[in-house]
Formats: structure tokens, sequence, C-alpha cells
């Protein structure tokens, strides 16, 4: 159903963007491509999936090594017996005979040693390939992680979460399994191949060159399969993230998934991708099938040519008839592992898929970047609550043009509680991300105490600003855990004032477990207003010098508007306040009010004094007062 | 956020018996059977491709023994036809297996996430309550992965291997028992380790995958909770989360390397050492006279053929193993009861004829109760004694205190959770003799969140659209947007009602989003409308609007509104108040503001009495 798009508002819109929203089109990709969003083909550099995975191996070096020792030897000592046999038949039996015990206590010794060797290596190897890509893996895992909790809202608005998942889970899973079969695979394919062609070249150099020959049409078809298995893969990789995008989306949305008798419609939608996953799927399967068919084909054909050719020579007396029948056998053994390479290769394609998909996602740069040499913020002054902010001729647009706030100067003093009102589309809602740096200015600054934001860490940023949005959503875990989200080292004590003080106390304590019940398990249903709620305590708990409000209290009731009215009283002193409200109760108590009307701001003064001017502000407070009463 | 109670449903899981690992794969057969025909040949495939492998050798050997050695060129032809010819033979047989099972078990996988895709979405929303997604899922990708690569190898190779292995223990005992027996003795010892390991790598496997369920659960809250991770600032502690869950997953996935490192070292040691024992002993034989050196190269050889058949055994027994979890995880889900689909649950069709008869029309409440069924015991139900009617065309308005079970009476007029006690009629007819198809048929509901889909506005609004010729004209769509005064913004949009609006519609305002919804909920010009607080992230001026272009909508629809403001509820004709789970008092707006303080206080924010604690406790400061 997604298919309809190709080119979606690419940038954070939010309620007060969407005038220019026509204007914001195709940000990142050029008009006439298809919306790589959409596709779910970011632009990955080139060689940026080899890269990738050469800096994952790089600091296993020594463990991927010590691995590779133990599976060389473990293969040597697996193919000992034969020669062990030979050893018991020409020197043990005849020492036997002659009444000598030595000989028979040497293949005693060496058959236990390779028995263990063989077993202890296996087990060694096992151990050391596990570790090192269990390492490789939660780093690649984290990589994923970070990098997307990173990037911008701009970019999650439009990757969604279930191609993240599908990133962090299934692709992930890719490169696990060509750790785990690959490097076995790869070692003994490589072994048996200049093992047996060592011997061939010394039993005879005619035979030797006929099996590297014979090498040139394997590596084409090894070669041409690389290059159709990662076709298969990649489209696989996208179909996979499709199934799960559309899971997980029904899943969060199964209320209304039920309510609108979507189930059926929702089967069908499914069917066809998991249909199309499954044809892809049988594809990249099929692939491997095809390429086993050829390989072993060609690798029989080649035996059976060698063997004529040697068996004429042989007739003809040109080679003797023991080497041929050596080499007979060992070539039999030089193309057995073919499948084997077949099994790596298949592993490394679905893992260099996967591979590409993630480093698409890793190359994504950030819109707002974290900066090389952070400035710290002046220390607060005791004497002078809160921060003071500053816009200096800020312009903001989307890059393919299309102003939403034009160029405006702007400084908020510390310690004032500033209110935006204004119609939808009116550009508060951007005002207030450019303060919390959820994105950039074209032009100009935004300043904290004169600091620019862009000179701040990410860190000494959200101790010093943070913003409440009415989307309240709750982690899982507890009450208590998801207020402590504001500052994860407040104690139970600290919580509990934080949720007392903005009236969310009450509520919590009815809960069956009081604050450590689990939002997902019984009684955890929380509605928007008690999830509000616990958004305030959160934002209380991170006690910043500025805080925004966007909408903060729009879902709840009356007396809960009230109750955190009376607590902001309290809350907001110490504080640069930025509040957004639709319900003008919020607004009253705020020390000055911005109108804002096409991303410009129109009215600015005290609430009074806007009211006794009897411009938009007035109007608005006229409208509010009669629709409460 | 912590990571212990990141399992939601960990307790219930790890409750359950553990079943054996065969009786858990045996599940998958109502899966595997359309495709059991291609199985089985694979399997035969596979068999006589191993036995080709064993005959090329002789073929080999003959070659060399016989015309080679007797420079007869003709039959040195004659044997690199045979040699080519058995060669292609060997490569279409390996290919043939793989073609066989590629298709189908990519199939039966297709088939059991469908199954399984199906059945959540049939699942009560109660179950919804307690799963978090990402178990849910984990087992539509990596458990289902895990079994169909359990179709392809494992399940054909222990059948393969396992006959191999008869055989040939058979024919090494035919050829000198002494010496198989041997060889054969490390098969008990081995077969009572590996069912050891089989329960406890069963045990850690489950244990893995039940983790990377919850791995998939932070990164989607992750992203779905972005605004609030980037508003504090806590992408550190949010990432110390994820990297503590990776890590206890590594942590697992090395155990499990342990113990398949152990078994396989075991696996490994224990037929190398009966090997070197035949080995030797045959060597004494041999040098006693009481056997041939030939017949002990014989023996050997057949040995060392062997040895890949027992050597896989283990990892092919620790694949099994993992898919037997998988499908212990897969079958958890779909074994949970759907709710019944089509037809009517508790009262037969008659009976609810002549109940048409005796209730009235509109919306009727009888003495509801609910309780949620996760709810402890002694905790008091989330409704009790409900009784309300709402008349045919009426609007109803529902007002209490957060936490008064307003969104809880909502939710049961669509049948998204059914009265424990108690009845609700709509135009006289019983809930519960109506299928929940049906019933949501006949209303529609805007939640208080407005939860969108990554569609089309179009999309989106159209979802609520009555089934029916017209039901997705243009002019449809326009109305519910008017009346949701989204006209204006949605022609703005890049591509105006085609324009996607992102997960769960985030590229949009709160205010937006709202909007979109309540035009879904009208697009169908349902008999009954449900709307949880409709307008609270609208702003003034498009509040008024909306409730203006409302107002019509309302005048022809039996209506309950969830409303928190005096605004929302004079859209309404009544209004309910609904305090501790319970209808306080019925009357207008005005009534109810002057002779109920508790509705008063609600309206107003002034001190009532009554309420929850926080009211009084406010009240009295």
């Amino acid at each position: 159903m997604t298919t309809t798009e190709t080119d979606r508002p690419a940038d954070g819109p939010d309620s007060d963007t969407t005038g220019d929203a026509g204007h914001r089109t195709g940000r990142r990709v050029p008009d006439d491509a298809p919306d790589a969003f959409e596709a779910d083909l970011l632009p990955t550099p080139k060689g940026a999936s080899r890269a990738l995975l050469g800096s994952l191996l790089a600091p296993h070096r020594g463990r991927v090594a010590a691995a590779t020792a133990a599976l060389l030897l473990q293969q040597a000592a697996a193919q000992a017996s034969p020669l062990l046999v030979a050893y018991a038949l020409d020197r043990v039996v005849p020492a036997l005979r002659a009444g000598g015990r030595g000989p028979l206590v040497v293949l005693v010794t060496v058959a236990v040693l390779c028995a263990v060797a063989a077993g202890g290596l296996q087990w060694a190897f096992v151990r050391l390939s596990a570790r090192a890509g269990q390492d490789v893996l939660l780093d690649l895992r984290g990589r994923i992680f970070r990098h997307s909790q990173a990037l911008g809202l701009d970019f999650h608005e439009r990757y969604t979460s279930g191609r993240l998942i599908s990133r962090a889970t299934t692709d992930v899973e890719a490169l696990r399994e060509l750790l785990e079969e690959g490097l076995q695979e790869l070692v003994t394919v490589a072994l048996a191949a200049l093992y047996v062609t060592a011997l061939l070249f010394w039993l005879d150099v005619g035979l030797g060159t006929a099996a590297l020959l014979s090498a040139v049409p394997l590596a084409l078809l090894v070669r041409s399969f690389q290059h159709r298995s990662q076709r298969a893969y990649l489209a696989k990789s996208t179909a996979t993230a499709a199934v799960i995008v559309r899971f997980t989306e029904t899943l969060n949305g199964i209320r209304p998934v039920l309510a609108f008798r979507r189930e059926r419609a929702n089967d069908a939608a499914f069917a066809a991708l998991n249909s199309r996953h499954r044809r892809l799927n049988g594809d990249a399967i099929l692939e491997m099938a095809r390429y086993v068919v050829g390989s072993r084909a060609v690798a029989n054909a080649a035996l059976a040519a060698i063997v004529l050719w040697g068996a004429y020579r042989v007739a003809t007396g040109g080679l003797a008839l023991g080497v041929l029948a050596a080499a007979t056998l060992y070539l039999r053994r030089l193309y057995d592992p073919l499948d084997r390479m077949g099994v790596f290769l298949n592993a490394y394609e679905s893992a260099a898929a996967s591979l590409e998909k993630i480093a698409g996602l890793l190359a994504q740069r950030p819109t707002v970047a974290e900066p090389t040499a952070p400035r710290a913020l002046p220390p607060a002054a005791p004497d002078r609550p809160g921060r003071e902010v500053a816009f200096h001729g800020v312009r903001f647009g989307y890059r393919t043009g299309g102003e939403v706030l034009p160029r405006f100067d702007l400084a908020l003093a510390a310690g004032t509680t500033v209110a935006v009102v204004g119609a939808t589309g009116a550009g508060k809602s951007t005002l207030a991300r450019l303060l919390a740096r959820f994105h950039d200015p074209t032009e100009g600054r935004v300043t904290l105490d004169g600091v620019d934001l862009r000179e701040l860490s990410g860190a000494e940023l959200r101790r010093a600003v943070v913003m409440v949005t009415q989307e309240a959503f709750l982690f899982s875990g507890t009450v208590a855990d998801n207020i402590a989200l504001g500052n994860p080292d407040a104690d139970r004590a600290q919580i509990e004032r934080a949720a007392r003080a903005i009236g969310a106390h009450d509520f919590i304590v009815a809960l069956p477990e009081g604050y450590d019940t689990d939002v997902r398990r019984r009684g955890g249903r929380l509605s928007a207003g008690q999830r509000q709620l616990v958004g305030f305590a959160r934002a209380l708990l991170a006690d910043p010098a500025v805080l925004i409000l966007d909408e903060a209290t729009s879902s709840l009731d009356i007396p809960g508007e009230r109750a955190v009215q009376r607590a902001m009283g309290a809350v907001l002193r110490g504080r640069t306040a930025l509040l957004i409200a639709h319900r003008l109760s919020t607004v009253e108590s705020a020390d000055r009010v911005l109108v804002m009307s096409d991303g410009r701001i129109v009215e600015d003064g005290a609430p009074a004094a806007l009211i006794a001017d009897g411009g938009r502000y007035a109007a608005l407070h006229r409208a509010w007062r009669t629709s409460v009463s | 956020m912590t990571t212990t109670t990141r399992s939601t449903a960990r307790d219930e899981r790890t409750g359950a018996v553990r079943r054996s690992a065969v009786r858990s794969l045996l599940r998958l057969w109502p899966f595997v059977r359309p495709v059991r025909a291609r199985l089985c040949t694979a399997a035969c495939v596979a068999v006589v491709a191993s036995c080709l492998s064993v005959v090329v050798p002789l073929v080999l050997k003959w070659l060399v023994d016989g015309p080679v050695a007797h420079r007869d060129t003709g039959g040195v032809w004659l044997g690199g036809g045979y040699l080519l010819l058995l060669g292609v033979a060997e490569a279409l047989l390996f290919g043939l297996r793989r073609w066989l099972v590629a298709r189908p078990t990519a199939a039966v996988e297709a088939a059991m996430r469908d199954a399984l895709y199906r059945h959540v979405q049939r699942l009560p929303v109660a179950f919804h309550d307690r799963w978090a997604s990402g178990q849910l899922l984990s087992r539509a990708t990596t458990d289902l992965q895990l079994l169909r690569l359990f179709l392809v190898f494992p399940l054909l190779f222990l059948l393969v291997n396992g006959v191999t292995i008869a055989v040939g223990g058979v024919l090494l005992l035919a050829q000198q028992w002494s010496l198989g027996l041997v060889l054969l003795a490390p098969v008990l010892p081995l077969m009572a380790m590996c069912s050891v390991f089989q329960a406890k790598y069963g045990q850690v496997a489950r244990r893995a995958l039940d983790q990377v369920g919850d791995l998939t659960t932070v990164v989607e809250e992750s992203v779905l909770g972005i605004r609030i991770i980037k508003g504090f600032g806590r992408h550190r502690s949010q990432a110390r989360a994820f990297r503590e869950l990776a890590r206890a997953v590594r942590t697992t996935e090395l155990r499990k390397a342990r113990l398949l490192a152990a078994i396989w070292g075991v696996n490994t040691l224990l037929p190398e050492v009966a090997l070197g024992a035949a080995l030797v002993l045959g060597t004494v034989q041999v040098a006693d006279g009481q056997l041939s050196a030939g017949t002990l190269v014989a023996f050997l050889s057949m040995a060392l053929a062997l040895r890949w058949p027992v050597d896989s055994i283990g990892f092919l027994l620790a694949m099994s193993s993992a898919a037997a979890t998988a499908a212990d995880r897969y079958f958890e889900v779909l074994d949970e009861p759907a709710v019944e689909e089509g037809g009517p649950c508790r009262r037969t069709n008659g009976a609810a004829a002549a109940e048409r008869e005796r209730g009235g029309g509109g919306l009727v409440f009888e003495g509801v109760e609910f309780r949620y069924p996760d709810a402890a015991p002694d905790a008091p139900p989330a409704l009790r004694g409900v009784d309300l009617h709402v008349r045919p065309g009426e609007t109803m308005a529902l007002v209490g205190a957060t936490g008064s079970g307003k969104t809880t009476l909502t939710a049961l007029v669509p049948r998204l959770y059914d009265p424990t006690a108690g009845r609700i009629t709509l135009d006289g007819r019983d809930l519960a003799t109506l299928s929940r198809e049906e019933a949501r048929a006949l209303v529609a509901v805007a939640f208080e969140e407005p939860t969108l889909f990554s569609a089309s506005v179009a999309e989106n609004v159209l979802m609520g659209a009555a089934d029916g010729p017209e039901a997705d004209h243009p002019a449809v769509l326009r109305r519910a947007l008017r009346v949701a005064q989204a006209e204006e913004f949605v022609a703005a949009l890049p591509q105006a009602a085609a324009t996607g609006v992102g997960e769960q519609g985030m590229s949009l305002s709160g205010g937006q989003r709202q909007r979109l919804a309540l035009a879904r909920a009208v697009v169908g010009r349902p008999r009954f409308l449900v709307l949880d607080d409709p307008l609270s992230a609208l702003d003034v001026h498009t509040e008024a609007r909306v409730e203006a272009a409302l107002r019509d909508v309302l005048a022809t629809t039996t209506a309950l509104v969830v409303a928190h403001r005096p605004s929302t509820v004079l859209l309404a004709d009544r209004v309910a108040l609904l305090s501790g789970g319970r209808i306080a008092a019925v009357g207008t707006h005005h009534q109810l503001l002057r002779e109920n303080a508790e509705y008063a206080a609600l309206m107003s924010g002034g001190p009532g009495r009554g309420g929850t604690g926080r009211q009084e406790g406010e009240g009295a400061r």
C-alpha cells in the first residue's frame, strides 16, 4: 500500500511546516529517482560494506588467526589416519612379527595423540571462532543502534522501526552465519586445494597443470554465482524488511486494526509481501542449487577428461600407472569441497547483501551533527535562574527552498516563561525544535547564554534544554523507570517528589504495584493523560535550565491541567521556559506571549498587555473564554 | 531503562512445560504436509546421490586396474564415458535435491508466517497488552528461518546419515565383528551424551531466542520513542540498555558455543579413539596372522567413510534442538486462543430477536461490569454496574476523572473487550449476539491516540469506509476530510491525499493525526460513533470549526464522546459522569454543572468532592 508514494515530505514536518510541505519534496533524492527510503535502498558508498567487515574483524585479528591455526592443525590430525594405516602395515606388522614392540608403542601413542588433538582442537576452534564471531556481532549491533540513535527525527520518520529492526536482527544474523560457517568452510576448501594441487604437480607436471586449468571454468562459475546470488540476496533482504515493517505496524496499531476491521485487508496485503519474500527467498536458494549443479558437472567432466588423457598417456607409455592411480584419487579429493565452497559463498553473499544494507544505514549522516570541539556552557549564576536564549538572525527552511521561518531575532531572558500561540502551521513547533536542536537553523545562530547550540556537546545540551512533546510514549519497564528516564541517577525519593509535584503520585500509587508497576503488565495501562503526566514528571526530574513544553498538556483533563499549572508555578521558577499551548489557560500565567502567524512573530508582550491591545491574542483569548464557559 | 523488566512474557514462558524436541518438531507436520512428497523425494535423492558418490571411486579403481593396466584404449574410452555419465548424473542429483526443497521449504516458512500474522490479528487486545511486539516479530523472522533451515538440512541429513551409519555399522560387524564392536563401542556413550546435550542446548537456545526478542523490542521502542530519547538526550542510556541486552545475547551465544564445542569435540574424539583402537587391535591381529592386511585396509577405509556422518551429528542435533525451541516459541503464540470470528457468542440469534422487542433503541449499557483479564483477583473491577442509555441519534458525553474508566468503557462498544457481566445493546440487539465483525461494522471509533499507518492519507481515512461500491469515491473522502477540517492541510501536502504519512503517521503533527483519525471514524457514516477525546490536540480556532462540522454528523448518529473540556461536552445532548467505574450522574452540561460538585470540579478545575484522591489532595491545599 505504500507503493503509491514515491516522494513524501522528507524532513520532520510538524504542525507548523505543512504550509511549505510542497517545497520540501525530494531533499535527499533527485526528483526523478525512486525514493531511496521507500525502496529500502539507501546509497552505499562503493566498498563500504567491505570496509565495514574489515573494521569489524580488525580488532579480533589475533583470535581469528588462532582459530585458523587450530582448524589447520585439527585438519592435519584428522587427516592422519591413512598415514597411520600405512605405518601400521609397513612398520608395525613386520616389527611385531619380528618380536619388536617399539613401533606398536609409537602407533598407539600417535593414534591417541591424533585423536586427542582432533577432538581438542575441534573444541578449541568452535570456542575461539564463536568468541570472535560474537564479539563482531556485538560490535556491529552496537554500531547500528548507536548510529540510528544519533540520526535525526527526519531520518526515523522515513526509515521506520521495522527496517531498523530488520537491520539489527535478520541482517546481523546473516553475518553471524558467515562468521560461524564461513571460516571453517573457507579454510577446509583452501587447504584441500593447496595440498592436492601441490601433490598433483609433484606427481606429474602435466596432470597438475590440467587440474589447475580446470580451475578457470570453475572460477568463472563462482564469479557468476556471486553476481547472481548477490542480487538475489539484496532483493531478499529488502523483502524481509518489508515483511517486518508490515508486521510491526499491525502490532503497534492493533486497536485501530481491529476497530476498523482491517484484518482481512491486512491478511491480503501481508500475504502479498510474504509471498514476494517467499519467491525471492526461493530464488536465492535456487541460485545455490544452480551453482552446485554447474560446479559439480564441470568438476566431474574435468575429472573424466584428465583421467582419459592420463590413461592415454599410460597406454602410450608416457605416464606410470601408479601415478595415474594416485592422481585420480587425489583429483576426486580436489573437487570434493566444491560444495562447501558453495556454502561459504552462499553465506558470504547473504552476509554481503546484509552488510551493504547496514553500511547504507551507517553512511547516513545525522542532519544535526555533534561538534568536533564542544564548548562548555558558562557556570550557572546562583543569583540568576535559568539561561538566556537568543535567536540571532535565524532563518529556517528546507534545503529545496520554502521558508518556514523567515529571518528573525528573538531573545528570551533567563528565568522567564514565554508562551507561543498561533494557529496550526504558524511555526510554533519549528521554533521549539530549533531551540531543542532537533534541527539546525538554515541561517543564523541559536545561543544559550551566548554559546551557539551547535558548539555544545549532546550531553551538555540535553542537561540544559529538555523538550516535552505531546506524544507520551512509554518504554517497557516500570512507571518509575519511565520517570527516571529524565535523570537515570535519580533515586526513588527524587522520582516520587517529581511525580508528586506534577500531581501524578496519587494515580501511580493506586496502580497494582505502585511505582514498580510494569507499564505493559497487569493494570499498567495508562490513559493518554496519565502518560502525559509521567512525561511531565520525567521533565521535572531532568531539572533543565531551559524547559520546552510542546502541547504537553493536550490530553489532560481540566483538574489535571490545573494541577500541572499550579505545579508549574513552582516548577518553572528558576528556569527559562517556552510553552506551546492551544489552551490559553496554560498561557495566562506566562511572563510573555509570542503570537506567531505564517512563521513570523506578529505580537509580543505580557498577556495582559496584549489583551489590552486588542490584537490577535486578544481575539484568541475571547474565543477561548467563550469556549470554556 | 533497566533491562530486568524488559521481558514481559518471560514468566509465562518459562512456566510452560518443556516438551521433548521431537514432539515440538512434530507439530510442524500440518505445515510440512503439503510438501511432504517433495521432501521425501529429496531424501531419496540424497541417498541415491551418496550411493553414486561411492560408485565413482569404484569406477576409477576399475578403470585403473582394468583397461589402463591392460593398455586397452577402447576400454579407456568406455571408462571415461562412464565416468562422465556418472559425474553428470551426480551433479544433477545434487542439484535436484536442492531444487526439490528450495521452493517448498520457502513456502513452508511463508505459510507459517502468514498463519502467525493472521493469528495475532485475531488475538484479543489483552494479549497484545501483554506481549511486546518485538517478541512476536522475532518469532515471525528468526524462529521461522531456523525452522526452514531445519527442514532443508538437519531433518534430511539426520535421516540420511542415520541410515548410512546403521548400514555402515552392520557392514563393519559383518566384515570383522570383533573390530566392528571396538569401533562401535562409543555409540552408546555418544548417544547418552547427545541426549544430555540436546536438553541443555535446547534451554540455552530458548534463552538466546527470547533475548533476541527482547533486543528487537528495545530497537523498536528506540524508534517509536525517539522524540523522548532525543528530547532528554537519553540516547546514551538507551544505548547502554541495548548494549546490556546485546551482551546478554552474546553471553548466551557463547554458552551455546561452549556446549557445541564440547559435544563436537567429544564427537570427534571418541570415534577417533575407537578408530585408533581398531587400528592397533587389527594390526596386532594381522601380525598374528588372524587377519589379512587387505581386510584391515578395507575395514578401515569403510570406517573412515563413516566419519563425516558421525562427526556431523553434533551440529545436526544442535540445529534440530534450536529448531525445536523455535517451534515451541512459535506455537506458544499460535496456541493462544483467538477470539471467535463470525458467529455470535454466548446467546443465540433467536433470543436476540426476542430481545430486540424488549430493549430500546440506541446504545444501552445494562449492569455492565468489566475486569481486565490479567487484573489481580482482589483488585476492584475497572467498571461495575454501569447503566447508561444513549438514545438513538443522541450524543452522550462521557466525563470522568483520569483513570475513572472512560477509555475502558469506550473499548467495550466495538468489542475490543467484552464485559465480564451485564450487557450492551445496539439498537436493541445484544452486542454479545453480534459477531465482532458486525459490531465493528456498526461502530466507528476515534481513539485517544490517533494511530495512523504508513500509507497515504486517503488510505488511512478510507480504512473506516463502509464496504460498498461507493466506499472509495472521492466525494466520500472529501466529506470526511471536511468534517475533520483536514481538507486544507491535506491539500497542502506534496501529493495531497496521496501523500504518505510515515510510520504511525509520525510525519504529521498531533493535531493533524487527530483530525485524520476523526475523518477515519466518520467516513463510513456509522450508526454508532465512539470518540475518545477527539479534539484534544487542536487549537481553539480549529477546534471550533471541527465542532461546527461535527455537529451535523452527530445530529444523525448515536454517539458516545469522551470529553475533558466544556467545549467538547457542548457537542453532546447529555453528559454522563463516570466516577470510580460507575455512572455517577447523567444530565445536561448545565444541570450537572449546577448539581454535581465532582462534575463542576472536572469542568472548571475548582475543588470538588469525590473523584480521585488527587483532586482531594489538590483541593485541600
